[in-house]
C-alpha cells in the first residue's frame, strides 16, 4: 500500500483581502485594516465598515502589544498537521489599540497562560511565502 | 393585536433519534410530519403551510420547504419558507407561523427539521471511508484562523466560556454540575440517547478534552432523526385530538457586536419581549427547556433570562435548582447534551410533552408555564416561547 503523500499544513490564503497582512508580516510588521471613512480599525478584514458602512480602507501598522483575551486549548485533532502539537493552545490578544487577533503564544507552558497576560508581536516563518505572526509573554515595566 | 393564547401547537411528530440510518435526511423529515400529522388527529390535506429548518445534510438546501413539499405530496400550500438562524430556527418557525395564522395567511402550519449527520457502520466501510483522510477532506481547514489551529464551533464556543470564568469566577465544576444537571433528567428519559449511562461529577471530569475547557461532555451530542410541529389557531386546537399547547409569549434577540466582549446571550433581549406578551415574570416560570449546545450555554441563558444574577448561573445549577427536584426544572429531558441533538427541536418538543402532561417519568408536577429557548450563532440568535396548557 503506497503512503498518500502527507496533508499540507492549512496556510492563510496569499492572494485576496488578506495580502497585505501577509506581505507585511513577512517583513515583520503587524498590520490591521483602518476605515478611511470614520478611521476605525479592525481585524479580521472586512469588505465594509460596520461602523460607518464605507467600503474604503487602508491598512495601518500597529504596536503588536496587546493583552490576551482570551484563550482555548486544543486536544482533539482536527486537522492531521496539528496532530503532533496537540495539545496547543489558540490567545485571542486584544492590540492596544482596540482590534482583536486570534493566534498563537510562543514559549509559555500552556497551565500558565492567563486572560489579561501582557503580549507582544513575534514573527515565525512557516513556509518560504507564509510568515505568521505570533506573541509572546511581554516583562511588565 | 393581541396574540397570547390566540394560536396553539396542536401535533408533534418525533421519529427515533440518535444512532439511527433507517431513513435518509428527507425521509426523517416526512416521517416527522406524518407523526405530528397523526398526533394532531390531521391529514395531509389540512396543511397549507410548511416551514423548514434544514440541518447540515441537507447541504445547501436554499429551496428545502419545497423539495419537502414535494415529497410529501402537499398541494396550494398557502405558506412556505426555508429557515436558519441555527439553534434559534425552531422557535422562529412557531413565531412567524403564528403571525401568519394570525393574520389570515394560512391556518395550518408544519415546522419542520431533519439532520442526519452520523453514518451507519456500512456506510463508514463503503461510501462515506473513500474520502475519508484524503486532502479534500480537509478543504474546510482555510484561512488565517487554521493556520493557528482554531479549527470549528467547539473552540470558538470555548474561547467566549473561557472569558466567563474569568469575569464571573465560573468553574470547571459549574460546567460539570450543567452535564450531571441533564443526564440525571436523561436517565428518566427511555428515548435519550444516554439515557442508560449514568453520570457523575467525577465522570465529568474524567471524560476526554476536546477543545478546553469544554470536555467531551460539554458538548452536545451528533443525532439522526426528524421533529416536527403542527401550529394553527387556538380555535382550531380545541378541536383536535391531542389537547393544545397554547402560545403565551413570543420574542426574538439578536444583539449584534461581539458576545466574547458582552458575556450576554439573544436571551436577555428576547425575553423581555416574550415575558411581556406572556404577562409573566421569569419566577412564574415552571419548567424550562433551554437551547444547550453546550453547558457554558444553559449558564449564559440562565443568567440573561433572570434565573438568577449574572455571573451566579453556575452556582445556580451546582446547588441542585435544575435538577430533578429542584425549584427549575431545566432541559428535562436530557437535553441536547443527554437526549437527542435535534438543534432547537429538542427543547421545543421537550416543551410541548411537558406541558401536555405526557412526559412519563419525568413529569414536573407544575408545567402551567414552561419556557423554551432557541440559541444560534455565537449566543447570536436567540428565539423564546412561553408555552402553556392553559388558553389563558
Amino acid at each position: 500500500m503506497s503512503a498518500a503523500p502527507p496533508i499540507a499544513r492549512p496556510m492563510p490564503e496569499l492572494e485576496g483581502e488578506l495580502a497585505p497582512f501577509i506581505a507585511a508580516a513577512k517583513e515583520h510588521r503587524l498590520m490591521v485594516q483602518r476605515c478611511t471613512g470614520c478611521g476605525a480599525l479592525r481585524f479580521p478584514p472586512r469588505e465594509i465598515c460596520s461602523r460607518c458602512l464605507s467600503s474604503s480602507a487602508e491598512w495601518t501598522n500597529v504596536s503588536g502589544r496587546g493583552e490576551i483575551f482570551s484563550f482555548n486549548v486544543m486536544h482533539q485533532v482536527y486537522h492531521p498537521a496539528f496532530a503532533r502539537e496537540v495539545p496547543y493552545a489558540v490567545i485571542v490578544v486584544k492590540l492596544a489599540e482596540g482590534p482583536k487577533i486570534t493566534s498563537n503564544l510562543l514559549d509559555c507552558p500552556i497551565d500558565r497562560i492567563n486572560i489579561g497576560m501582557p503580549v507582544e508581536v513575534v514573527f515565525e516563518q512557516i513556509s518560504d511565502a507564509v510568515t505568521l505572526p505570533k506573541f509572546r509573554v511581554r516583562a511588565q515595566s | 393585536m393581541a396574540l397570547r393564547g390566540e394560536i396553539a401547537i396542536a401535533g408533534l411528530g418525533q421519529t427515533e433519534q440518535g444512532k439511527v440510518y433507517d431513513r435518509s435526511h428527507m425521509g426523517f423529515a416526512v416521517a416527522a410530519v406524518e407523526r405530528a400529522l397523526a398526533d394532531a388527529g390531521l391529514a395531509r390535506t389540512d396543511l397549507d403551510g410548511l416551514l423548514l429548518n434544514p440541518g447540515i445534510s441537507w447541504g445547501n438546501a436554499a429551496m428545502g420547504s419545497f423539495m419537502l413539499q414535494q415529497a410529501l405530496g402537499l398541494r396550494d400550500l398557502a405558506l412556505q419558507a426555508t429557515m436558519n438562524l441555527g439553534g434559534a430556527t425552531a422557535g422562529a418557525m412557531i413565531q412567524y407561523a403564528a403571525l401568519a395564522i394570525a393574520a389570515g395567511m394560512c391556518s395550518t402550519v408544519a415546522c419542520v427539521f431533519s439532520d442526519r449527520p452520523l453514518k451507519s457502520p456500512e456506510e463508514q466501510r463503503t461510501r462515506a471511508g473513500k474520502s475519508e483522510g484524503s486532502a479534500a477532506s480537509y478543504a474546510f481547514a482555510r484561512g488565517l484562523d487554521a493556520a493557528y489551529g482554531q479549527f470549528g464551533v467547539n473552540a470558538m464556543y470555548a474561547l467566549v466560556a473561557r472569558r466567563h470564568m474569568h469575569v464571573y469566577g465560573t468553574t470547571q465544576d459549574h460546567l460539570g454540575a450543567v452535564a450531571v444537571s441533564e443526564r440525571r433528567w436523561a436517565n428518566r428519559n427511555p428515548a435519550a440517547q444516554l439515557h442508560a449511562v449514568p453520570l457523575s461529577l467525577a465522570d465529568y471530569h474524567a471524560s476526554r478534552w476536546v477543545v478546553e475547557p469544554f470536555h467531551v461532555l460539554d458538548c452536545c451530542l451528533v443525532s439522526n432523526g426528524g421533529v416536527a410541529v403542527i401550529v394553527t389557531s387556538a380555535e382550531r386546537a380545541r378541536a383536535l385530538r391531542k389537547p393544545p399547547v397554547y402560545v403565551w409569549g413570543m420574542g426574538q434577540g439578536h444583539p449584534g457586536g461581539d458576545p466574547a466582549e458582552t458575556l450576554v446571550s439573544g436571551a436577555s433581549l428576547a425575553s423581555k419581549a416574550a415575558f411581556a406578551m406572556a404577562g409573566i415574570e421569569a419566577r412564574d416560570v415552571q419548567v424550562a427547556e433551554l437551547y444547550d449546545c453546550y453547558t457554558f450555554t444553559v449558564l449564559v441563558t440562565l443568567e440573561d433570562y433572570g434565573f438568577c444574577a449574572k455571573g451566579e448561573a453556575g452556582d445556580f445549577v451546582a446547588a441542585g435548582h435544575t435538577a430533578p427536584g429542584g425549584r427549575l426544572p431545566v432541559n428535562t429531558g436530557g437535553g441536547q447534551l443527554s437526549s437527542s441533538y435535534m438543534w432547537g427541536m429538542t427543547p421545543l418538543a421537550e416543551g410541548v410533552l411537558q406541558a401536555r402532561g405526557e412526559a412519563g417519568d419525568r413529569q414536573v408536577p407544575r408545567h402551567d408555564v414552561v419556557l423554551v429557548s432557541g440559541n444560534g450563532g455565537l449566543l447570536s440568535t436567540h428565539t423564546t416561547l412561553v408555552l402553556s396548557p392553559l388558553p389563558s
